[in-house]
Order: C-alpha cells, then sequence, then structure tokens
C-alpha cells in the first residue's frame, strides 16, 4: 500500500480517539491496529515509523510500544 | 428430511384482532374469538365459510357486495358479516332461506355484468366470482342484455362504458371488462402498499377502479408491489405470468433474494416452472406484502445470460474455454497452492457474499481458515454495513439492530437517517407508513428530499437537509439538546449504562462548540430545527432509529452508528417494542454474511481471532490450526495485490469491481493477480478479470437460510434443480476437497447443525425448529429457545450501555474550485444494487439508466438542460452520464444511482473510508458536472475490454 494511503489510515484512526486523555488514547489506537489490521500493515506502518517518513499523527507514535510484532513479516 | 407442510393460508375475511375474547353461536357452533372481529373471520375460524367478494383479511372490510349477509337472532335485517363486530352471547345463523335467496340476487347481477369466457381466462378455477357463483347455486341469469362494461359494442356503435385492456405494466395486467369494483384493489394499494395510486372513479353503475388520473398504470403513481392483484378476487388484475402459463399446481415457501427486509414468500410453480411468488402471509418480515423487486423481478433466474458450465482461461485476454466441474476444481485448487507455494500462505484469499446463504458464506470463510490456511476473508458488507457492526459492538455488545420490524407498530416518534426505505426496502416503508398514518411523527435526517418528507397521507415532522459528510455533527448537536435541555432519561442511564461513560460524554456533547448554533454553517441545517427535532424524539414517546448506508458509507461511519447509539441509550429508547436502533441492510444476507465469520479478524458468532478458546472450537472441529492474527480485507488485498503480494482471490456472488469504490484501483489490484476465481450467475463486471469462472445457483436452486436485518433467520428453499449441476454450497465443498479438505457434507441442514454447535448465539437453531417456527431471531439458545424479537430487555449484551465520544472529524474529501459539486449516491425502487439480476428483468422499464440529479441553480450556471449528457469528474475519475434537474437535491449537492455498469458511479468515488472499518466513504465525494458529448475515456476502454474478455469458446458438443 502507498505509504500515504498507509498514513492516512492511521491518522484517521487516531484523530477518533484524540479526544481521550492521551495514554488512553495511545492504548485505544494500539488495540485498534492489534484488532483490525494484518500483520503485514502492521508492519508496514511500523517501517514508515522508523524511517520517520511519513506525516503521523503523534498518537500513531504514543501507539508505538503497545503495538502487537507482527510474529512473521509478511503474513 | 421430513417434508415441510405448508401451514394454514386461508383468507379469513377480515383482519384479525386483539381484544378480549367474546364467545358467540354461529350455526349451532359456539365460537370464541377477541373482541372487534368480525363475525365473517369468527365464521372462517370456526371453519364456515361465508360467501364474500369485497372482503379479504389483507384489508379492512368496506360491506359493498352484500354477498356475506347473515341472520342475528335478536336483530332486525340481514347485516353484512364482514362490517359487523361479534358480541357476547350472539346467535348467527349463516345459512337460512331468506339468506339463500338475497345472495342469488347479487350474484345474479354480478353476473349479468361480467363476460361468461369463464373456460378461457386467466383466472379459471382461481376466481372467486366464479367460486360464489358455485356457492350460492347460481344456474341462470334472468336479465336480458342491456348497458354493460364488457362488451366493445353496444349493436352497431361502440360501448361507451367499454375499457381496453391495459398492458401496460409489464407484470401484470388491468382488464376492466372483468372488474366487479369491489375495490379491494383500491384498499391494498392504500393500507397494505400505502400509494394510494388507485381510486375508484365516478359513481354506481359507473364506478370504474383508476390509477392516477385514469392514466395507465405505467404512467401512474404505482409502484408495482402487487398488493392489488393479489387482492383482485377475478382476472381483472392479474399476473401476465399466469396468463401465459397456466395456473400453478404446487407450492413452496422460501424467502426473497433481494434486500435485507427478508420477505417470505410462496413460490407457486407447475411442475419445476415457476409461476408466480406470492408474498407469504405468515412471512413475519413481510405480513403478507412485498416489492416489485421480490414479487416480480425473478426471471433473470432463467435468462439466457446466466452461464451454466465452469470456464476457465490463463490469461483474461483469451477466450473462455468451458471445461467440466472435475477439471475446474483440479485446476483451481492447483493453481492456489501453487500460488501459496511461491508467495506464501497468505497470497490468496477470498470473499464471501451476501447474497449467498449462512450456509455457503460459512463454508467459505471455513474453507479460508481452515484449508487456504489464512484469515483474508472478508465481504461485501465491508463496503455497506461494516460499521454497524464496530458501532454497535462497541457501544451495547452485539453487532446487530434491535428490534423485529412488527416494533415499527408501536414506535410513536421515528427518525430515519440516511436511508430511503421507499425505495430500498419497500416492505418496510410500506409498514412505516401505515404506523405514520396513524399518528406516529417522523424525523428525516438525509441530504436529499427523500420520498418519506412527502408522499400522500405521510409527511415529515422535520427534515434535516445536512450537508453531506456532516452526520457526526448533526447526531451530536441532536445530543447537545436532549443533555442541555435536560430531557435525558436519567433512571434508564444509571440503571442501565455505564455511568461514568455517560458523564464523560454528556459533558463533551453539552460543550458549546458542539450546539446546533455553533454546527449550523457546516451542516446547514436550521438550529431552531435541529432543536424541534431533538425534543420531538427525547419527549415523543417510543423513539425508533432506522438508518441506512448514508450513515455507514462515510469516513465517519462508524462514529455515526455510535453516536446513534448514544442518543438512543441517553433517552432510553433501547430494550423494548417499538424503540431500538435499527439498522436497514441492503443485501438480503448482509446480516448472515457478518454473523457467519466473514470478517478477517472475526470468526462465527463476532468472535476476536485474538480470542483462544473461541479458535479452539474451530481448531479441534477441524483439525488445522488458526492463524491468531486478523487477515486482509478487501481494499487491503488489492492494495497488496498491486504491491505483488497477493495473488489469488475466490470471490463467490460479489461484483466488486461494480460495487466498490474507485473502479481503475479495483481493476489494478484484479489485473496484478494470477489465479481469480469468480462463482455467479453471470459474465459480471468482476468475472471480465477472471481466470475461473464456477457458475452459481439463483436462490430458486438451492436449501439454505438468510438472516435478515432484525437478525431473523428465514429458510430459503429449493424450487427447482440447480441449472449448472451443483448448488454453491456443493462447489464451495468440492473446491475445498480438491484442495485437501475433509468435507463431507450431504444437506445445508448439517453444515447448519455445525453452526449452532459451534455459535453460542446460533445453539438452539436447526431446520426443523425453522420448518416448526416459520423463522427465529437470533439469539436462539436455551436462555432464549424461540428467539430474540427484541435485544438488550433488562440488561445490554455487553452489560452496561457504553457511551462513545463522536468527535466530529471532517472527511478528507474536500471541495474546491476544480471539484466544487458534493456528490453523494444511492438506490432506486425497481433496481437492485449492481442490477445484474433486476437488469435482466422487465424492471428496466422503470429505470433503464443512471441519472444524475442536480440542482437548477447548479445545472443553470453550468448550462445544463434536463435529460443532456453530463461529464462528472472527480479526482479519481470521471464518467458521463444524464442529467435531471430536480431541487430533491440541495444547491451543490448531486445524486446519483449505481445499478448500471455503463455509467460505473464508482469510477468517480475515491478510496477515503472509515477510519474503523475502511467502509468506503461513497457517500462524499467532491465533483465538477459539465455539458458533454460523449463517454468517458474509461468508459469507451472498459466497454472495449469486458465486450473481449467475455468472449467464449464453446466446446465442441
Ligand atoms: S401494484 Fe401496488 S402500488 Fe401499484 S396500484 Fe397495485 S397496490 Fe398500488
Ligand atoms: S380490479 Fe379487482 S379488486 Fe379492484 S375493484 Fe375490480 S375486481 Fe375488485
Ligand atoms: S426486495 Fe426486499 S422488500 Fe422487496 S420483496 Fe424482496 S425482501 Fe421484500
Ligand atoms: S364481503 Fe361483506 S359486503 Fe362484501
Amino acid at each position: 500500500m502507498s505509504p500515504e494511503k498507509l498514513a492516512r489510515m492511521a491518522n484517521q484512526i487516531a484523530a477518533v480517539f484524540a479526544a481521550l486523555p492521551e495514554d488512553e488514547a495511545a492504548r485505544n489506537v494500539a488495540q485498534h491496529l492489534n484488532d483490525f489490521w494484518a500483520p503485514a500493515m502492521r508492519a508496514e506502518l511500523l517501517d514508515l515509523i522508523a524511517s520517520g517518513s511519513g506525516r503521523l499523527h503523534p498518537l500513531v507514535h504514543a501507539a508505538v510500544p503497545h503495538l502487537r510484532r507482527p510474529a512473521e513479516a509478511r503474513a | 428430511m421430513k417434508d415441510f407442510v405448508l401451514p394454514d393460508d386461508r383468507d379469513l375475511g377480515t383482519p384479525a384482532r386483539k381484544g378480549p375474547p367474546v364467545t358467540l353461536t354461529i350455526d349451532g357452533f359456539a365460537v370464541t374469538v377477541p373482541a372487534g372481529t368480525s363475525i365473517m373471520r369468527a365464521a372462517f375460524e370456526a371453519g364456515i365459510p361465508v360467501p364474500k367478494l369485497c372482503a379479504t383479511d389483507s384489508v379492512e372490510a368496506f360491506g359493498s357486495c352484500r354477498l356475506c349477509l347473515v341472520e342475528i337472532e335478536g336483530r332486525p335485517g340481514t347485516p353484512a358479516s364482514c362490517t359487523t363486530p361479534v358480541a357476547e352471547g350472539m346467535v348467527v345463523h349463516t345459512q337460512t332461506a331468506r339468506l339463500k335467496k338475497l345472495r342469488k340476487g347479487v350474484m345474479e347481477l354480478y353476473i349479468s355484468d361480467h363476460p361468461l369466457d369463464c373456460l378461457t381466462c386467466a383466472a379459471n378455477g382461481d376466481c372467486e366470482l366464479q367460486d360464489m357463483a358455485g356457492v350460492v347455486g347460481l344456474r341462470e341469469v334472468r336479465y336480458a342484455p342491456g348497458a354493460n362494461h364488457f362488451e366493445d359494442r353496444c349493436g352497431e356503435a361502440a360501448n361507451p362504458l367499454f375499457l381496453p385492456k391495459d398492458d401496460s405494466n409489464p407484470y401484470f395486467s388491468y382488464d376492466p371488462q372483468k372488474c366487479i369494483v369491489c375495490s379491494r384493489c383500491v384498499r391494498a394499494c392504500e393500507e397494505v402498499q400505502g400509494t394510494f395510486a388507485l381510486t375508484i372513479a365516478g359513481r354506481g353503475f359507473d364506478s370504474r377502479v383508476s390509477p392516477g388520473m385514469a392514466e395507465p398504470f405505467l404512467q401512474s403513481e404505482c409502484v408495482s408491489c402487487g398488493a392489488c392483484v393479489q387482492a383482485c378476487p377475478t382476472a381483472t388484475l392479474s399476473e401476465k405470468s399466469v396468463a401465459e402459463i397456466g395456473t400453478p399446481d404446487r407450492s413452496v415457501i422460501t424467502t426473497c433474494a433481494y434486500c435485507g427486509v427478508g420477505c417470505s414468500f410462496k413460490a407457486e410453480l407447475r411442475g419445476d416452472e415457476l409461476v408466480r411468488m406470492v408474498p407469504w402471509k405468515h412471512g413475519k418480515a413481510n405480513r403478507g406484502h412485498s416489492c416489485v423487486k421480490g414479487r416480480f423481478a425473478w426471471g433473470y433466474a432463467q435468462h439466457r445470460d446466466r452461464i451454466l458450465k465452469p470456464m476457465i482461461r490463463d490469461r483474461i485476454d483469451e477466450p473462455w474455454r468451458e471445461v467440466t466441474w472435475d477439471e475446474a476444481f483440479a485446476h483451481t485448487a492447483r493453481r492456489f497452492r501453487e500460488i501459496q507455494a511461491r508467495h506464501g500462505r497468505g497470497a490468496i484469499g477470498g470473499i464471501t457474499s451476501s447474497r449467498c446463504t449462512n450456509e455457503e458464506t460459512y463454508l467459505v470463510q471455513k474453507m479460508i481458515r481452515g484449508t487456504f490456511g489464512n484469515n483474508n476473508v472478508d465481504t461485501c458488507a465491508r463496503v455497506c454495513h461494516s460499521p454497524t457492526g464496530y458501532g454497535l459492538k462497541q457501544t451495547f455488545g452485539t453487532s446487530a439492530g434491535t428490534q423485529d420490524f412488527d416494533s415499527v407498530e408501536q414506535a410513536d416518534v421515528v427518525i430515519v437517517i440516511g436511508a430511503n426505505p421507499t425505495d430500498g426496502h419497500p416492505v418496510f416503508a410500506s409498514r412505516l407508513k401505515k404506523r405514520l398514518r396513524q399518528g406516529a411523527k417522523l424525523i428525516v435526517i438525509d441530504p436529499r428530499r427523500i420520498d418519506l418528507v412527502r408522499s400522500p397521507h405521510v409527511e415529515a415532522a422535520h427534515h434535516l437537509a445536512l450537508m453531506p459528510g456532516t452526520n457526526v455533527a448533526v447526531l451530536t448537536a441532536m445530543a447537545h439538546v436532549i443533555v442541555t435541555e435536560g430531557l435525558v432519561d436519567e433512571a434508564f442511564v444509571r440503571a442501565r449504562c455505564d455511568w461514568e461513560s455517560f458523564q464523560d460524554w454528556a459533558a463533551f456533547v453539552a460543550d458549546p462548540s458542539r450546539s446546533p448554533e455553533a454546527t449550523e454553517k457546516l451542516t446547514r441545517v436550521p438550529a431552531a430545527e435541529l432543536r424541534a427535532a431533538a425534543r420531538l424524539y427525547a419527549t415523543g414517546g417510543n423513539g425508533a432509529i432506522y438508518y441506512g448506508l448514508g450513515v455507514t458509507e462515510h469516513s465517519q461511519g462508524s462514529t455515526t452508528v455510535m453516536a446513534i447509539a448514544n442518543l438512543a441509550m441517553a433517552t432510553g429508547n433501547i430494550g423494548r417494542p417499538g424503540v431500538g436502533v435499527n439498522p436497514l441492510r441492503g443485501q438480503n444476507n448482509v446480516q448472515g454474511s457478518c454473523d457467519m465469520g466473514s470478517f478477517p479478524h472475526e470468526l462465527p458468532g463476532y468472535r476476536h481471532v485474538h480470542d483462544d478458546t473461541a479458535r479452539a472450537i474451530y481448531e479441534s472441529l477441524w483439525g488445522t490450526p488458526i492463524d491468531p492474527e486478523p487477515g486482509l480485507r478487501i481494499p487491503n488485498m488489492l492494495d497488496e495485490a498491486v504491491a505483488g503480494r497477493f495473488k489469488g482471490i475466490y470471490i463467490q456472488g460479489e461484483d466488486i469491481l461494480q460495487s466498490d469504490p474507485d473502479t481503475r484501483h479495483v481493476a489494478a489490484g484484479l489485473a496484478a493477480m494470477e489465479c481469480v476465481v469468480v462463482q455467479d450467475l453471470f459474465l459480471n463486471e468482476t468475472a471480465t478479470y477472471a481466470h475461473v469462472f464456477l457458475p452459481g445457483a439463483t436462490f430458486l436452486e438451492k436449501d439454505g437460510t438468510f438472516t435478515n436485518a432484525e437478525r431473523r433467520i428465514n429458510r430459503v428453499r429449493r424450487v427447482m434443480a440447480p441449472l449448472p449441476g451443483l448448488a454453491d454450497w456443493e462447489v464451495t465443498q468440492r473446491l475445498a476437497q480438491a484442495m485437501g479438505a475433509q468435507w463431507h457434507y450431504n444437506h445445508p441442514a448439517e453444515i447448519m447443525a455445525e453452526i449452532a454447535a459451534t455459535t453460542p448465539t446460533f445453539a438452539g437453531v436447526s431446520y426443523e425448529l425453522l420448518d416448526r417456527e416459520g423463522s427465529v431471531q437470533w439469539p436462539c439458545n436455551a436462555a432464549a429457545p424461540q428467539g430474540t424479537p427484541v435485544m438488550h430487555v433488562d440488561a445490554f449484551v455487553r452489560g452496561k450501555g457504553r457511551f462513545i465520544l463522536t468527535d466530529y472529524v471532517p472527511t478528507d474529501e474536500r471541495t474546491g474550485p476544480r471539484f466544487p459539486l458534493l456528490l453523494t449516491t444511492g438506490r432506486i425502487l425497481s433496481q437492485y444494487n449492481v442490477g445484474a439480476q433486476t437488469r435482466r428483468t422487465a424492471n428496466s422499464t422503470w429505470h433503464a439508466e443512471d441519472l444524475l440529479e442536480i440542482h437548477p441553480h447548479d445545472a443553470e450556471v453550468r448550462g445544463i438542460r434536463e435529460g443532456q449528457l453530463v461529464r462528472l469528474a472527480s479526482r479519481s475519475g470521471e464518467t458521463t452520464l444524464r442529467a435531471t434537474i430536480t431541487d430533491r437535491v440541495a444547491p451543490g449537492v448531486v445524486y446519483t444511482t449505481f445499478h448500471h455498469p455503463e455509467t460505473q458511479a464508482n469510477v468517480v468515488t475515491t478510496d477515503f473510508s472509515d477510519w474503523a472499518t475502511n467502509c468506503p466513504e461513497y457517500k462524499v465525494t467532491a465533483v465538477q458536472v459539465s455539458p458533454t458529448n460523449g463517454p468517458s475515456d474509461w468508459q469507451r476502454d472498459y466497454a472495449a475490454h469486458a465486450e473481449a474478455s467475455r468472449r467464449i469458446a464453446h466446446a465442441a458438443e
């Protein structure tokens, strides 16, 4: 998937939880990604974050510690 | 399997009543019926049929024919039994010398103005006038020939009273010469359908049934629901199919395969030829009513375009080669396994169908999870109601509507949001309109002035014509009014909901920035109107919310669903008849396909694949491990395909190329795959990119169940043998077997048994139960052996109802100088979804092409005239279609349907989607409209591609 689209989808999720206190919001974002995103997509997102490119909502960054690491990089 | 015995469906003359028991005597037999029941109905219930013509139990009695006269001891005269209610201790005689004479006289008069061509009449053997002539013992007609309505000439001159047959409707004819002016049709159109298309014009001998202003049926307001045809006792209004084929001699009860109302039908056949589909009066979703699609649009089942043999090809620019089923399965299994060997287990996946049965859907996801070995399964609910599943699960704890359709009969205030029931869910609309005519209030929240806003005898109290994309702002503003004006049902919230989440939510919505006044600029809904609507919903009695795709198909679809749930909880409108949150599901089995585990993250019964206990149930039963990680959703599969990592797909009964957004992206994804398998009735648009085509079976050709929008599991019964030789569930089973699965289902009942054994909410469901009860609403288990009409009665499924903050986040799709208009999409009555079925029927008489609705102001500044071809462009693509100018849409908004592949409205829609579920944002696209002369490049290229890729090299016989 294009990095822009991936970033947009992650940012959309972050925006929804932005009204919550920061820690709770970060956990919610992470849980949503864990529950609904295939491991391949989470891996791509982690790559995107690691590369430092892509304009990501601060909550997406905050969610990283709570993200389930995909077992195989590409399912 | 035991034969299913048709329950009694006699006409009892007048509608049922509710009331305390009353006992009377009829012809010496004691009968007990509810107070308010007519003598006629009491007699029928006692097994004493009273002769009748103008009464039928689908409409209120009218008392015009005077054939149903009875004598009552102690009362003078001979009252009509259809209009006389029973009374305690009444003694009634239905057959006396006096009555016999009177009835014969009545019949003699009728017959004197009726042609005597019974032998060649389409209704011969199925005509109540004929029956009654026999019943009353009419043997001669003593009137001399005179003025009449049935001879086209009187003497030398033309008969001025004669009206020719009206064949304008493609499905039924109106032959005035046979009409007895009983007005059953008029009452059916008013009371059952609610369209008021028919009147009795003139008086006495001159009175005639008149559609509209004495127009042909097709030109009148008639929506071709067929209620009048069914009510008509004679051949006057009758199905053309009966005239062509003859009267049916056997029948099977089954379920409509079109929309989420899930109407029950009696399929009437002669041999294995379907003669007509008649709505089944004991159907609990439709109560004997239907719409033009289910009632008449079944001709596609026999259409010559149907593909009946499996076909394969190596490349999509080659013609198709017909093969045997065995070759097709072996070929597909080999290709899929090769792809997995080269690109990994996750390089293939599949899509289940919302049009196939629960059993078929269950098998497809079972094959993907168990045999493919991944969770790459998704369904077209992704593009319609996935936000419903997410939103209601978060708030209430279950992914489904809360009520049954009967519930609307007890609603006092009804909110319809982003749905157009008279077109999308017509039978529900008729039931809703009936309630509105009794005085319930209606609030419509929709950018477009849908028919319900104003139609005969129905008018919305408020129409909030919001800008597309601002649902959340409007609903949150309503919540603001309810909270700040003290209209919250605090007792309910304290008892039933999570108090802390309520307090957070109340503080959130009460913020002045969320008031109707503050958001008016954005939503364009006048604040005063919005306040009035919110007050009405909160204080007007039982408040029920019904919503459709105008809620879900937005980037904030899931949020909107949660905003709706919040409103219902805050006002205590949950957990009893007459209230609730009710998604109007688009396709017949969207609910079922979601229930059956079609989503990549969920096993059947909405259990997450993370859930070890749930996975263990299937792992031990199927003997295969199940991936604990969610799989790819449809849009992600396409993205992965473009990226070269996803190579093969099995698509059962869906046309994603036409139904999914951003057609070019879908096409690119499909084109990048090595093995696209399409199972369908026709070579649909997606099949133009397919390498394997497996012919599908219609709902008439298989057994199974559909689950409608009220969670009702209805039986689908095989009416005729599958034309391609295999039903869809057998095709999936054979493919899975070819890939190594040890499956041995002999009948869909065995699949349902497996579903019941593994899914707690379905534990009590079996074909025996469905045959006995007719249908049942899940949850159906030990706690609710007869199913659950209303959910969350004493407690929410998740325990306490949870309020969720619903912040309005504007969509990224904005209008600007290049694309200044907002496009929103919808559907119309006569066509269904991508139209693959309905376009292959005479329903196209009503809707031959997709039209673009545009406001007169927007049309004028662009120089667009009515009916002109226009170019519709967005940043995704462009297409052309004809414009129609109307103020149904507000300035700045344009609207179209998506039923025709030539238009391909989805070329224009973007890949923006709901934040939670990736449900595409169909309802908001920034566009520009301009006059044009011809089709767009895409339309031209696609037409060429489609034609080339549909070639079939027929095997030598
Ligand atoms: S078909 Fe339906 S809408 Fe048309 S006249 Fe008959 S009852 Fe009315
Ligand atoms: S058309 Fe049929 S139902 Fe209508 S008035 Fe005539 S006979 Fe009765
Ligand atoms: S399309 Fe819907 S409303 Fe019409 S008959 Fe079928 S289930 Fe009923
Ligand atoms: S049936 Fe009672 S008056 Fe016609």
